[in-house]
């Protein structure tokens, strides 16, 4: 401690040796419960998902009739099979692939979309402020399932189609937020010293501004994963979303709800995947916004 | 070392005996206040001076029970009203606080809740506290307000928070507080967010309250002059160490501690200030012996840096010092001869004539409401600055110093009138659209050194940038540039790979002068760039502003509402009320007679500060809407009439470049000035 330089923060003095700011974070994040528990989800179903070919024993469509007779749990079936005899392990590994590529895609595509639109809309203000925020109200005015199953309906499903339809629906309440910090972060001295060296508005917006933003869109970006998990759920039990083909956790519960009541496991194996991986990504932005808080 | 009685008889209300208090963090426990002993008496008050982080507001807090989770008191004990705070409950506690303890703090809104009227807030203190019906709680609210003396307590009552201005809020907080008669009230910073006059309104305030009331008082400041004005005795603070304790008029007399002394050299208008040079030490690393020793010069090695050092008594003085007996007596610094300038400048860098500008303040709301508001941010205002001078512009807050500077540097535009930057008239053009060789010229040192540095960039990427886009700097000799940049505002070169928040207020303001100064501009705005800093950092950042104006030859055009430090700077005044320039000139025809009213009561209030008194009580700027008369008619000690408030006051040329508006002919103000020029030479020389 005697060695310590003067000038650092008194938190920061006894810390082991953490190298750089997000080591840091990442250091206090591990040391939040909530957090920590959040990351685990996460991780779990991110590994899973990206050995899905090695955890999964048969391929994902493949049918064994000989399951059918009895698809409880068993040595070959571990979580057992579904009403067509496909392994559950497996269709749960790939439909983790499904979910975990489409969400993080959708959820970065709605991110660019609606912070340009929010800094626009926040630091250059007048019209383009006046234009941008009325259409996202028209947008944020219609019930979110009722505008996917307008776009998908219209350009048939696909997975391209499901990105799309999300960033349409999310980027209009990430521009509000991104607004919100602009309107707040365009106040501070260091973009007035900006504008005073002759930086472009859009040095301004990408450079001085946004990065001061990250803390409250990281967290955001977090519980947005969440609700596109479980957006993407409700699709594939809907049947818009996806191929049939294509293993998917809402599919799943589609296919196999109508045997609740003789084969449970069926149906909530799927239903309890979602739900953890939501969970897993809202303790995630909990334990975020914690760290935030002590800096 | 025990607690001795402050007076003879008197018991004390509160009492710290040797209290040691640290906060855990996740690594290990930091002692904040290695041990402290300090007695308060029944009815008297005890001024506790420290720098920030000097652990001022820890013991505040620690004399509430409150440490919040983290802190502890680790050993020692402090005593309320001869019972140990340790073993009281926490429902004991409660009712202590508030009752027979309250603490007013630095900023008022922080204790009104702002969605109740002021009456509410204060009566519930005597109808929840003291089981007072309504009728009375009123009663009692309305003569407490008279008390901290606003002329109407009846209209006070009905407003809210927002519909007082800062010196109200305060004194309606000053009011509750001592709405129950506390045995002891903590005043933690209660004037430091205030304007001059408003400060010396406030000070007199409590001044006058301690004599009327029993209540034993702790004043905590890091303003030595705000804390002489209203103690018996003063504490100074370093490092969560008690260095020095006296009687307040023993210790301006003749102060003993090497720190206490180097504060007294920070204290502006005396000297070229003199800064203390380094940091105090952190929590964490604290150094053996004499925490103040890495900055003391008097210093010995060895009888200074081994052992703890014990206070040492001597009459009613304590003093933290091992080398004490071989002090020499402390003088007051020479004030150093101010350097005539050579030749009055001729070329105006800065020409701003009539400049006009208005804000409208809320819209109506559906047609509702009371409409729009128009606030006179600016009225007519004309003054200029000639090459490498220093032109400061004083007011107090609200006075439209910063629109001013904004218009100037074309970060917003003026509405009328006309600003020329070397001639070229540039009031309708937004920095984004000037020319770069102007754009170059105007810079900014911003107020506040916490929102002045992006928060993501690192101080060397932020000097890089401003080295490429206002020097053209290239590439590959950016990093010895940037070098060079640090090298002038004194601060190691090792600092470019740090993040802002790593450096220290006064470090910030430092990276954020050599960033302004990247690309030598002609004219530097610097708004407030002190006001936020401890007072041993501002002297170190008003020094290196002035030498590096020298050096360069630049203009200055600097903002402040401290008076003193504008004296020790500036070539050229504009003193500023409510958007009007009331009086403008050189700086020493400014300070002598005759004066404006306004300048009058700026400079009383600074003067009363060191002496004790002051003058200029009232009310600061409110949003200043009207378009005729002088703004400062209903201050004013010595308004004419009618005439004041009903029309524009004339411009009277006081000198060839020494200009003042006020109805009172120039003969009156030089009477005026003269004797109250005198009468403070008495009060000087009274005992």
């Amino acid at each position: 401690m005697s060695t310590g330089s003067p000038i650092l923060p008194p938190g920061a003095a006894g810390e082991p040796l953490p190298r750089t700011a997000e080591l840091a974070t990442l250091w206090r994040l591990l040391r939040s419960p909530v957090g920590a528990l959040g990351l685990a989800l996460v991780a779990f179903w991110v590994a899973v998902a990206l050995f899905a070919p090695l955890i999964a024993p048969f391929e994902p469509n493949a049918n064994d009739y000989l399951a059918l007779a009895d698809p409880t749990p068993s040595g070959v079936h571990w979580l057992g099979t579904d009403n067509l005899g496909r392994d559950i392990v497996s269709r749960l590994a790939w439909g983790a692939r499904t979910v975990l590529v489409i969400v993080p895609i959708a959820v970065a595509a709605a991110y660019a979309i609606g912070c340009l639109m929010g800094l626009l809309a926040g630091y250059i203000g007048g019209w383009a402020d006046t234009l941008l925020m009325r259409l996202s109200d028209v947008i944020l005015s219609f019930p979110v399932i009722i505008l996917y199953m307008i776009v998908l309906a219209h350009f048939g499903p696909s997975a391209i189609n499901v990105i799309l339809a999300v960033a349409f629906t999310a980027a209009p309440s990430v521009a509000r937020i991104v607004r919100g910090l602009t309107l707040d972060l365009s106040n501070r001295p260091y973009v007035a010293a900006a504008r005073l060296r002759g930086e472009s508005p859009w040095y301004v917006m990408f450079v001085e501004i946004l990065p001061n933003a990250r803390g409250p869109l990281i967290v955001d970006g977090c519980l947005r994963m969440g609700y596109t998990t479980i957006a993407i759920g409700v699709l594939g039990f809907l049947g818009l979303g996806l191929p049939p083909d294509d293993p998917n956790w809402g599919g799943m519960v589609k296919d196999t709800y109508a045997l609740m009541s003789v084969y449970p496991h069926m149906s909530l194996i799927p239903c309890g995947a979602i739900t953890s991986l939501v969970i897993g990504f809202n303790l995630l932005a909990d334990g975020l916004r914690e760290v935030a808080g002590d800096e | 070392m025990t607690s001795e009685p402050s007076r003879a008889g008197a018991p004390s209300v509160l009492v710290f005996d040797e209290a040691r208090i640290s906060y855990r963090t996740r690594a290990d426990e930091l002692n904040v206040v290695p041990g402290f002993s300090l007695s308060i008496g029944r009815g008297e008050a005890v001024g506790l001076v420290g720098e920030s982080g000097s652990g001022k507001s820890t013991l505040a807090f620690a004399a509430m029970g409150y440490l919040g989770h983290a802190g502890r008191l680790v050993s020692g004990r402090i005593l309320f009203e001869g019972e140990d705070m340790a073993g009281l409950s926490a429902g004991e506690l409660r009712a202590l606080r508030g009752l027979r303890m309250a603490m007013v703090y630095q900023d008022p809104m922080s204790s009104l809740n702002p969605v109740m009227k002021a009456g509410a807030q204060l009566m519930e203190v005597p109808m929840r506290r003291l089981g007072l019906g309504r009728d009375e709680a009123r009663e009692r609210a309305l003569a407490m307000l008279a008390e901290v003396e606003f002329a109407d307590p009846a209209s006070i009552l009905e407003r809210y928070p927002h519909q007082l201005s800062g010196g109200q809020q305060q004194r309606v907080v000053i009011a509750m507080a001592l709405m129950s008669e506390p045995a002891l009230l903590i005043l933690d910073e209660p004037t430091t967010g205030l304007d001059v006059t408003v400060e010396a309104a406030v000070l007199d305030l409590i001044g006058a309250l301690r004599h009327c009331h029993d209540s034993a008082i702790l004043f905590i400041s890091h303003n030595l002059g705000t804390v002489a004005r209203v103690s018996d005795r003063i504490a100074v603070l370093y490092a969560g160490e008690l260095v020095e304790e006296a009687p307040a008029g023993e210790l301006f007399e003749a102060p003993r501690h090497p720190y206490t002394r180097a504060l007294f050299n920070c204290l502006p208008g005396l000297a070229r200030h003199a800064a203390i040079e380094g940091d105090p030490p952190s929590p964490g690393a604290r150094p053996e012996g004499c925490a103040f020793a890495p900055r003391c010069a008097f210093a010995k090695p060895g009888p200074c840096t081994s052992e703890p050092i014990a206070l040492r008594a001597s009459g009613e003085r304590r003093v933290r010092c091992v080398r004490l007996p071989e002090l020499a007596p402390w003088t007051l610094p020479v004030p150093a001869a101010t350097t005539a300038r050579a030749e009055p400048p001729t070329d105006r860098i800065l020409d701003v004539s009539k400049l006009t500008k208005a804000y409208r303040v809320g819209s109506p709301l559906f047609g509702l409401g009371e409409g729009s508001r128009r606030v006179q941010a600016l009225d007519g205002v004309s003054l200029w600055a000639g090459r490498g001078e220093t032109l400061a512009i004083v007011g107090e807050s609200g006075s439209g110093k910063s629109t001013l500077a904004g218009i100037v540097a074309g970060l917003e535009l003026g509405a009328e009138g006309v600003v020329r930057l070397n001639g070229v008239p540039v009031q309708h053009l937004k920095v984004e659209h000037r020319p770069e060789a102007l754009r170059r010229g105007v810079q900014i040192v911003f107020q506040n050194p916490d929102g002045t540095l992006n928060p993501s960039h690192r101080v060397g990427y932020a000097l890089a940038r401003a080295l490429r886009r206002l020097a053209g700097v290239e590439r590959r000799r950016l990093p010895a540039e940037v070098a060079r940049l640090l090298d002038l505002v004194r601060l190691p070169r090792a600092y470019a790979a740090r993040k802002p928040r790593q450096l220290s207020g006064g470090e910030k303001q430092r990276v954020a002068i050599a960033r302004a100064l990247a690309g030598a501009p002609d004219l530097l705005i610097a708004d407030e760039p002190v006001s936020a800093l401890d007072l041993s950092v501002q002297a170190a950042i008003v020094n290196l502003l002035s030498e590096l104006q020298e050096a360069r030859g630049m203009t200055l055009l600097f903002i402040s509402h401290d008076l003193a430090l504008v004296r020790y700077l500036a070539d050229r005044v504009a003193v500023m009320y409510r958007g009007r320039v009331m009086e403008f000139g050189p700086a020493d025809e400014v300070f002598s007679p005759p004066f404006h009213p306004y300048t009058l009561t700026l400079l009383s209030s600074v003067t009363a500060r060191a002496e004790g008194q002051s003058e200029g009580a009232g009310e600061g700027p409110e949003g200043a809407t009207l378009a005729v008369g002088c703004p400062f008619h209903h201050r004013c000690p010595y308004k004419l009439g009618s005439i004041c408030r009903d029309e524009t006051p004339p411009s009277r040329e006081a000198g060839a470049e020494h200009r003042i508006a006020c109805h009172i002919p120039l003969g009156e103000l030089a009477a005026i000035g003269a004797s109250s020029e005198e009468h403070g030479e008495e009060n000087r020389d009274a005992p």
